[in-house]
């Protein structure tokens, strides 16, 4: 097992450099540290199964027993072992986060690409949609989609999907206006290539590097949304153990003092947002070095 | 804007796959029941005209009725607003006042220490999820130390104050701090503050990271300036040279950013009154969302809708006061 190399080179063939990591100075090593925070809490999420000391949704313990040699996290109100929960109850959040990560790529990329390479009408028309989405209120956005949608991991994906589409787009779309203009796309234009062409070869891998930090940003942000609509009371069912659902199960039981009810899947969401967040925030400033002041 | 914004929101209710009324009944199966339902809201007319009446019905202030008992959604989403409003002025105060700290003193010590914890703080409040953070709160500060308390806008035994009277003229806000002063009821003020200061530490704490970092970039560049140069060799304390010369240039795009992260205050919102029991519109949102009561959401959602583009315009206004390079 050669992960690392394997790992490397895949990244790198999405950015070229990236290999360079260690060159990179701090932005490097925030890359490296998010990504081994998000490759372990997936690690730990897909193999729990099999290391887990409980089955998650078993009633095994006596109610609310607090953290002991047994129970190493305790039991929360039904009995249930909340350190076989918190292995396991990554599972839907990943699952609603990647699929609407997918979605936002496979709608947005597209649209700003089009609409920005189209111009004119065609462009103010999509302009004027996406910031009206973007300009309002994220999670209420995504809030009146899930209820209208009902519960499930798609409905959940799709409303959030809704919701950062526009992130994309706007990004997308600004990249496009000035590689539109660069020299080699006219030259490309003069030789008689087709707009279809121009986009997927000449301006599409540019764009790469800019999608892949958006996409790794909001990440983060499909996790804390998909908590929140969980927290609201339109996640997923609550019989799969779910980090978001212990939380808000956790917030009746406050004033009985339980604490690590509630504790371990808050962690656990703030280590996978912030595993995302790092490496966001280390591959924007490797895409645009200026920010680093 | 708001015409496309109010339109869309329209589209997700009634276009969107689910008949409002189907779920409202879930599967127990009544169609008198519906169909009665449907005619009183309007719902049974075609889809264009249902638009019109909407749209309609919004400028003259009237949301509609509510699925649950036909009372005016309209009525309710007044009584809650004032409610988020002052958990939004106050988190947003918050935000903005530890974010400007911090991020100056990021941005005195730019590269060292300081600068890294403080950049390491702002990236963590940016990946904590705001209901968690409450709940911690409430479990330390409020269940584990006894300082504050954990919910609600007032003591259950105090009336909510009740504004200004002059003669027969009665005027309140609704938000209890100021109609407390109105009042002269120092005592409901100190207890309305120490009921806010839970929620809207842990909202404006989630969102300072976004204005430290944008303070730190901003006072990092302006403090090179060869005015701030000035200034100091003139003699003036390091303070005043950076709050009073520095900051003022490196506030407006903070000024921008407190209209940008509007939105995302809002709905950080949501989840904090439905930690802290606050009862605002967020509140109001979640409890309807368990009745299944869709004119009610569909009404909420319009008004924080409208509520945004409202603080949007004001925050264009004040940059072109505040900034002389800038008029309208």
């Amino acid at each position: 097992m050669d992960k690392p190399k394997f790992r490397k080179g895949m990244l790198s063939s999405i950015i070229p450099g990236l290999s360079l990591l260690s060159q990179r100075g701090l932005a490097g090593w925030l890359v490296v540290l998010g990504f081994i925070m998000v490759v372990s809490i997936v690690t730990m999420t897909a193999i729990s199964p099999w290391v887990a000391p409980y089955d998650p949704s078993a009633l095994i313990g006596k109610p609310l027993m607090s953290p002991n040699s047994q129970f190493l996290f305790g039991t929360n109100d039904l009995g249930q072992d909340v350190f076989s929960r918190v292995l396991s109850g990554g599972g839907i959040m990943l699952e609603v986060s990647i699929l609407s990560v997918i979605i936002c790529l496979l709608i947005g990329v597209p649209l700003g690409l089009f609409s920005s390479y189209a111009g004119g009408l065609v462009d103010r028309f999509f302009c004027l949609i996406m910031d009206s989405i973007y300009a309002f209120p994220g999670l209420v956005l995504a809030i009146a989609i899930a209820a209208m949608l009902g519960r499930g991991v798609t409905n959940m994906a799709l409303s959030i999907a809704v919701v950062y589409v526009p992130s994309y787009f706007r990004v997308i779309r600004s990249q496009v206006l000035s590689i539109k203009e660069m020299p080699y796309v006219e030259a490309a234009n003069a030789a008689g290539a087709k707009g279809r062409t121009i986009l997927s070869r000449y301006i599409f891998p540019n764009v790469v590097p800019s999608i892949v930090v958006v996409a790794t940003v909001n990440f983060a942000d499909a996790i804390l949304t998909a908590a929140g609509l969980t927290f609201i009371g339109l996640g997923v069912s609550p019989g799969i153990p779910d980090w978001g659902w212990d939380l808000t199960n956790g917030r009746r039981l406050l004033s009985s003092g339980t604490w690590w009810v509630i504790a371990y899947p808050g962690l656990m969401i703030i280590l996978l947002a912030l595993g995302f967040t790092l490496m966001g925030e280390g591959l924007s400033e490797m895409a645009n070095p200026r920010l680093r002041e | 804007m708001v015409f496309i914004l109010l339109t869309m929101i329209f589209l997700v209710i009634r276009v969107l796959p689910g008949d409002p009324v189907m779920l409202h009944f879930e599967k127990q199966e009544n169609p008198d029941l519906m169909d009665q339902m449907r005619r009183r809201l309007g719902l049974d007319k075609p889809l264009w005209i249902q638009y019109f009446d909407y749209m309609f019905g919004l400028f003259r202030g009237n949301l509609g009725e509510s699925m649950e008992d036909y009372s005016s959604v309209g009525q309710q989403i007044f009584s809650a607003f004032p409610a988020t409003l002052e958990l939004a002025i106050f988190s947003m105060v918050v935000a903005v006042s530890i974010g400007i700290f911090l991020g100056v003193e990021a941005s005195k010590g730019y590269g060292k220490t300081r600068d890294n914890v403080i950049r390491v703080f702002g990236i963590v409040t940016y990946a904590i999820p705001v209901f968690f953070l409450g709940m911690v709160f409430q479990m330390v500060f409020g269940l584990g130390l006894h300082w504050l308390p954990v919910g609600l806008r007032l003591p259950p035994r105090l009336d909510p104050p009740s504004g200004l009277t002059i003669g027969s003229v009665h005027f309140s806000t609704g938000l209890y701090t100021v109609d407390s002063l109105f009042e002269g009821n120092i005592y409901k003020f100190v207890e309305a503050i120490r009921y806010l200061a839970l929620p809207s530490l842990t909202l404006g704490l989630v969102l300072s990271g976004v204005f430290i970092r944008l303070t730190r970039s901003n006072m990092f560049e302006t403090l090179r300036l060869d005015y701030v140069t000035a200034a100091r060799a003139r003699g003036l304390s390091e303070s005043k040279v950076t709050y009073g010369y520095a900051l003022r240039n490196a506030f407006l795009p903070v000024l921008t950013m407190m209209g940008l992260q509007f939105a995302t205050l809002l709905g950080g919102a949501i989840l904090t009154e439905t930690t802290f029991s606050w009862p605002g519109l967020g509140r109001y949102i979640v409890d309807r969302i368990n009745f299944r009561d869709y004119t009610a959401i569909q009404g909420a959602v319009v008004v924080f809708g409208i509520f945004v583009s409202f603080v949007s315009l004001v925050v264009d206004l004040l940059y072109a006061y505040l900034d002389p390079r800038i008029r309208l």
